[in-house]
């Protein structure tokens, strides 16, 4: 690996972790969108930066874009309260108008400006080591090293100084304003971490792919972990594993390393998604064809507790009667019967003592609809236990 | 270019013909297809689904190696739609919100079609230029089969609009009455997707990747100002839609240096702002009027009921008063006063005044009438 290798999977890694940490917040807040909106719309803040400072790692030009983006949320907002459209309306209509103005300000300066939107858009990690943070004549790294760094700092230190704050206003909005701690500050203060990391960001992996590492890692540590703090170190490490690996990729296939980031973040997010143990596609979608059998299993016990005569028991009259396919009629019984919960003489099914008090526990809770009855329904359930 | 060169040259000059009707016919059929989404609190899906399409035109390029814009289409079209699907699937089936949702299949999707763009440019078969077009749209490569295909797409978009005109009204105001009554809730629900995916997948070549959202959303907001009636707000909505494409493509045409895609989508930013100010029933400026009127009617009656409860002390209502025992009453003011005076409520005379037998009687039914 030459240095220029190390510096650019280093400053991604920075920047994976600076992103990951307030996209936690911003999709626990259920507004994973506004990142987008900020990213779009800090361009023309990014574009007036640039005419005044010439330089896109200014500390000016970072903290007029990030205005910008926090002019946004403001908008927004402010739209929000007329209530003349639904909320997720403003942020559609704020962001394209102000990522115009952008455009057609690089458009119309085309000349002064060397800025080209695709760069804005995709940014270029590659040429991240060629811009030199010189000092007194000495060199010290990359600047946009510096610049995430810097930020990513920040980042920790109002992350550590805040967090039990953040926490609450984050889940209990009404908790928070009762011991005190202001909802709105902390909404703001996340909103200004958010839009300079994104405007600290964008030089590196462009405006688009800064929200994949914003809500990828936060939204595949939710689907692993109800902990808050677990989650954030968990999309801390995705960030950083899919930037080291998606660079790799990137080398590999001579690609854009941003996209090749998001490719990688989008396979740990497709896995994780299908194969999360508990709320995962296929888990969810086991527990949910478990709990179809359950309840029919309910069903039929509940049918042959309701009936004595004989033609209502028979286990033909099951497809006609409550009108289940085939199969299912057939692991509905085999899954009964295995448990000792009905016999079946000559075709005709009874409910055994066994099957009888646990109908009649069903039943309780049915009519009740007490709590306690399903607890005591879940410990004999032989089901529910496994 | 002044407006009379303009229009010369929109009627001679083959380009710019084809581009106005282009984008004029593309703001129509997005404005009305926008509305549902909008109606539907699905506003940003078009952005997510925009983004979503940008692997599969580079995929579609990749797999025929032809740079046809219908088959590239095509291949935006079938991977806008799983993005839409994938999204429905996060909400559904995890806990992830919709906007988590959005965010993930948006900026995933683009991540990914950036890295297969990339992965084109370095192939050695070099006719692969152009397809970043689809970035930020270019309406200047529009030709007449484009445009067919956008009127195409408008008239089989419309005919299953009118088809399905009750079914899709219902399940944008009630959906759960709408399954009560047995219609397949999930079909209408993919058949409207469907056309909002191809809307925005036709849009792409235009207006491009980035701005296609506004598209679909700007000329449906500004719409909704004006209207309560779904078919009147999408009528409107068409209308904006299109008089943006023709403003836009006419302002851009006369600029050098401006694209034509941000200026259609700051176009029907200028509609919904001047909705949001200036519709009759909505508008933020009327509403503001209204509630001023609102405010000063209430004040003048509370000035009126504190002048009926002096009077009513006195064995004869029209007794004057001094003006100056008013003044620790904060509803009151002059001009107020006049308008008292001039509604007949009220006589002044020099600094005294004295209510009337009809000030006296509007007073005492004031709070009485609404109880």
């Amino acid at each position: 690996m030459s240095a220029p290798q190390i510096e650019i999977q280093l400053i991604a890694s920075l920047v994976a972790i600076a992103c990951a940490i307030p996209g936690v917040f911003l999709v626990l807040r259920k507004m994973a969108l506004i990142s987008d909106a900020i990213s779009h719309s800090i361009l023309p803040g990014i574009v007036i930066g640039f005419f005044i400072t010439h330089d896109l790692s200014s500390p000016l030009l970072i903290f007029l874009a990030a205005l910008t983006g926090v002019i946004t949320v403001v908008l927004v907002e402010f739209i929000q309260k007329t209530g003349l459209v639904k909320e997720d309306t403003a942020i559609g209509l704020v962001f394209p108008a102000m990522f115009s103005i952008g455009v057609l300000l690089i458009a119309k300066n085309a000349s002064d400006v060397h800025m080209d939107v695709d760069a804005v858009l995709l940014g270029e990690l590659a040429f991240a080591p060629f811009e030199r943070f010189d000092m007194g004549g000495t060199d010290m790294g990359p600047k946009s090293l510096w610049v995430i760094g810097i930020i990513l700092l920040v980042t920790l230190a109002l992350l550590f100084a805040f967090f039990k704050e953040l926490k609450v206003s984050t889940f209990d909005v009404g908790l928070s304003s009762a011991l005190g701690f202001s909802p709105v500050v902390m909404h703001y203060g996340l909103m200004s971490v958010s839009s300079v990391t994104i405007v600290g960001a964008f030089d590196a992996v462009g405006a688009i792919l800064v929200v994949a590492l914003m809500i990828s890692p936060a939204a595949t540590a939710y689907l692993l972990t109800n902990n808050l703090k677990k989650m954030i170190l968990l999309s801390v490490l995705f960030g950083v594993f899919s930037a080291i690996s998606g660079y790799w990729l990137a080398h590999y296939l001579d690609a854009s390393i941003a996209g090749s980031i998001t490719a990688m973040l989008m396979l740990l997010f497709l896995m994780v998604y299908l194969f999360a143990p508990s709320k995962g596609l296929i888990a969810v979608l086991h527990r949910q064809k478990r709990q179809r059998i359950e309840v029919s299993l309910l069903t039929f016990l509940l049918h042959l507790n309701n009936h004595s005569e004989i033609s209502e028991r028979h286990i033909n009259h099951l497809n006609e009667h409550i009108n289940w396919q085939k199969v299912r009629s057939r692991t509905v019984l085999r899954l009964a019967s295995d448990n000792n919960m009905i016999l079946i003489n000559d075709q005709v099914v009874s409910l055994t003592e066994k099957g009888k008090s646990f109908t009649a526990q069903a039943l309780e809770y049915i009519i009740t609809n007490k709590e306690e009855h399903i607890e005591h329904l879940k410990k004999d359930f032989f089901l529910f236990r496994g | 270019m002044n407006l009379g060169e303009y229009f010369e040259l929109l009627i001679n000059d083959y380009t710019l013909r084809t581009i106005t009707l282009g984008t004029a016919v593309l703001g129509a059929i997005c404005g009305m297809l926008g509305s549902f989404a909008v109606l539907r609190k699905q506003s940003l899906l078009g952005d997510a689904i925009s983004h979503a399409a940008l692997p599969g035109i580079a995929l579609a390029f990749l797999i025929t190696g032809v740079k046809d814009s219908n088959v590239l289409l095509l291949g935006a079209l079938v991977s806008g739609l799983i993005g839409a699907f994938w999204i429905r699937g996060i909400t559904t089936k995890t806990h992830l919100k919709s906007d988590t949702a959005l965010g993930l299949v948006l900026s995933l999707f683009f991540g990914l079609g950036m890295l297969l763009l990339t992965y084109i440019q370095k192939q050695p078969n070099a006719n692969q230029a152009g397809l970043d077009k689809y970035l930020f749209g270019q309406a200047a490569t529009l030709v007449v089969q484009d445009v067919w295909i956008m009127v195409i797409v408008t008239a089989i978009s419309l005919v299953i609009v009118l088809l399905f005109w009750k079914e899709f009204k219902l399940l944008l105001f009630d959906a759960d009455y709408t399954k009560t009554l047995g219609f397949n809730t999930r079909f209408i629900d993919n058949l409207i997707t469907f056309f909002i995916v191809l809307a925005i997948v036709i849009g792409l070549q235009t207006v491009g990747v980035v701005l296609m959202s506004a598209m679909l959303l700007a000329p449906a907001a500004a719409a909704r100002q004006w209207t309560n009636r779904l078919s009147v707000m999408i009528g409107l909505a068409a209308l904006f839609g299109a008089f943006s494409g023709v403003f836009g493509t006419a302002i851009s045409a006369t600029q050098r240096n401006l694209s034509t895609g941000p200026v259609i989508v700051l176009v029907a930013s200028v509609f919904v702002l001047f909705s949001f100010l200036f519709s009759p029933g909505r508008g933020l400026v009327f509403r503001h009027l209204r509630f001023r009127k609102n405010r000063r009617e209430l004040e003048l009656k509370k000035t009126l009921y504190f002048m009926y409860n002096i009077a009513k002390d006195h064995e004869e209502i029209s007794h004057p008063h001094a003006v100056k025992i008013l003044n620790n009453f904060h509803g009151f003011t002059r001009a107020t006063l006049q308008q008292l005076v001039d509604k007949d409520w009220v006589i002044l005379d020099g600094s005294m005044w004295a209510i009337t037998p009809k000030g006296y009687k509007e007073a005492q039914n004031l709070y009485s009438q609404n109880t």
